[in-house]
């Protein structure tokens, strides 16, 4: 079936030294494509004296490492970093390369496309070889599934969002090769990162969170939005958005949840004033039990959540809060009399 | 004085947006004119043209490529202060995914001669790629930042900017000329002013297409487009919702009972 020789590669990424999830999580579905396809796994990492994380993609299903330990390579830099991995892939050719759709990996897919002349799918959904080998990359569209193939050009790219793909078992046995990336020669550098700058994360994770309550544009403010995040708050609860509410400014794009945001799989999900667009409710299949607040019966979301309130969240969602403060301060006047 | 291209994309309204969905028994998508508007995104690009211009002097070019109803959009970027509007509109356009729709900006952009800056919002609403800023980089051969949220230094030909990382922001220096993608987070798009309308009225937009960008029918739309839709599903919803009536109160009562079974509260 399909292309037997070249393999499936994946852009490994690292964040402070650090391999983030998403990268093992690609590397183990490279690892079930390539199986299938009867070929090998290649993994290409650039940093900076992080050979100790190379092992770990090799137990995430790598047969090769293309690995760059070197000062230019300390922080992602978008010329040396593009130059790197597109003369690499010229060189070994691979029929597939999986991206995370980090902030670097959502630069460069396009860029490593672009010069390779090839197809580049945004944030794909899942991914699966049809009878002739073929990568199907599939997103969410018109309320159903759709698939993207690029039939002729190679390398078939697309990007994949953290949470998408299981973390593969990490099996410490399986070993592989190194092959060394040495920084490119003689590149005119335009674009510089000067300064890298990491904040701590506000509030409750949103991949690992319990209760997720997101707000759509249905806030329709800035002091609508913000008694959503007070309910957050209230349940301590991790703050979700979609992307029209990013768009509106109220939240920032860290917070937004689905396709080309994060995965979530809450026990309780809350969704207020969205309407269910396809592209955010894919981010949440995984949650137990899902509920909506929506002032129009007629939204999307109510087809898609277990159950549905139609009410306007201005009023319900304040409403709410302060019957459950309520509920706490009388939970805690209770103890204390115990 | 800085020459400044902002690339614009008509997008379906959102509520039509909604509309846009594959009907469950026939499998097909309801055709119907759906009313377009400015990407989101694409205003914040627009929004830091306008600042440049104001500050320092600039000329505005807005591209937008589409149908010829696409041009309503590209008529509301010039009330809304462009000093052009191109729209590239041709039947042979028609299809054209990321590479194709990048490739074809990049040569409308070389017709148009020197240009220091182009600008485009960092994704597109309905397409939700964020393909085409950098793709258009690597045929223009600019280098490029995406996901900018403030311009830091914009004198001379290097800039520095901050972009947007993994709760935190890179600092970056650019040579110009260079492309950026912005973020929703860079400014407030304004909003159309009467006089704006009125002093926008006397311009006209320029259509090219395929023969006045000399480029061969191949390398344009679904014939140049790498990837192409293979499948399209119906996808059934796996829940079914009960939908919890009564007064506010009564609402209140049961959406309380639900965060208590899920053990929220």
């Amino acid at each position: 079936m399909g292309d037997t020789k070249y393999p499936v590669w994946v852009i490994a990424e690292q964040i402070l030294g650090e391999i983030p999830p998403v990268s093992l999580e690609i590397t183990g579905q490279a690892r079930i494509l390539a199986e299938r396809l009867g070929v090998e796994v290649e993994a290409i990492l650039l940093g900076n004296g992080i050979e100790d994380q190379v092992d770990l993609l090799f137990s995430a299903g790598a047969d090769v490492v293309h690995l760059g330990s070197a000062p230019e390579f300390t922080n992602y830099q978008c010329e040396i970093f593009t130059e790197s991995i597109v003369a690499r892939a010229r060189d070994r050719n691979p029929q597939i390369i999986l991206i995370g759709s980090t902030f670097m990996g959502r630069e460069l897919a396009p860029l490593i496309a672009a010069k390779l002349g090839t197809g580049l799918t945004a944030h794909c959904i899942d991914l699966v070889l049809d009878d002739n080998g073929v990568l199907e990359q599939q997103i969410p569209a018109y309320g159903g599934l759709m698939s993207i193939v690029c039939p002729e050009k190679r390398p078939q790219i697309a990007t994949v969002a953290r949470g998408v793909f299981p973390m593969p078992n990490l099996d410490e046995d399986r070993s592989g090769s190194v092959l060394p990336v040495e920084p490119p020669q003689g590149i005119k550098i335009r674009v510089q990162t000067l300064e890298v700058v990491h904040t701590e994360p506000e509030g409750v994770p949103l991949e690992t969170a319990p209760i997720v309550v997101a707000g759509g544009a249905g806030a329709g403010s800035l002091e609508g939005w913000l008694e959503i995040q007070e309910l957050a708050d209230t349940l301590k609860a991790a703050f979700g958005s979609t992307r029209p509410a990013v768009d509106e400014g109220w939240t920032d794009l860290e917070t937004m949840i689905g396709q080309s945001g994060k995965m979530v799989n809450p026990d309780l999900y809350i969704g207020v004033g969205l309407s269910g667009e396809q592209q955010h409710m894919v981010g949440i299949t995984g949650a137990k039990v899902m509920i909506a607040i929506n002032n129009d019966p007629k939204a999307p979301v109510f087809e898609q959540v277990d159950y549905g309130i139609v009410e306007d969240c201005r009023i319900f969602i304040p409403a709410l809060v302060e019957r459950i403060m309520k509920l706490k301060s009388h939970a805690g006047r209770t103890a204390h009399v115990v | 004085m800085l020459s400044i291209v902002v690339c614009v994309k008509a997008v379906p309204e959102p509520k039509a947006a909604e509309d846009l969905k594959i009907d469950p028994v026939t499998k097909a998508i309801p055709r119907h004119d759906i009313p377009l508007e400015i990407n989101p995104l694409d205003r914040n690009a627009l929004e830091a043209a306008l600042h440049f211009k104001e500050q320092a002097g600039a000329s505005i070019t807005v591209i937008s490529m589409g149908p010829p109803p696409a041009g309503d959009i590209v008529k509301e970027c010039l009330a809304l202060g462009s000093d052009e509007g191109i729209l590239l509109s041709d039947p042979a356009f028609a299809g054209a995914d990321a590479l194709a729709t990048a490739y074809t900006l990049a040569k409308a952009i070389e017709k148009l001669g020197e240009v220091d800056l182009v600008l485009c919002g960092r994704a597109s609403s309905d397409g939700a790629t964020e393909w085409v800023g950098p793709e258009l980089s690597v045929f223009l051969d600019f280098p490029v930042v995406t996901m900018v949220r403030e311009f830091i230094q914009f004198n001379g030909s290097s800039w520095q900017v901050k972009a947007d990382i993994e709760n935190g922001y890179r600092l970056v220096q650019v040579e110009l000329p260079a492309i950026f993608t912005v973020t929703q987070d860079l400014n407030s798009p304004r909003t159309l002013s009467f006089s704006g309308i009125i002093q926008s009225r006397k311009k006209e937009i320029t259509t090219w297409g395929l023969k006045d960008l000399a480029l061969p029918a191949n390398t344009v739309g679904l014939a140049g487009s790498p990837t192409i839709v293979s499948k399209l599903e119906y996808v059934e919803s796996k829940r079914e919702c009960e939908i919890i009536e009564g007064s506010l109160d009564e609402k209140l009562d049961q959406m309380i009972g639900k965060l208590v079974e899920a053990g929220a509260v």
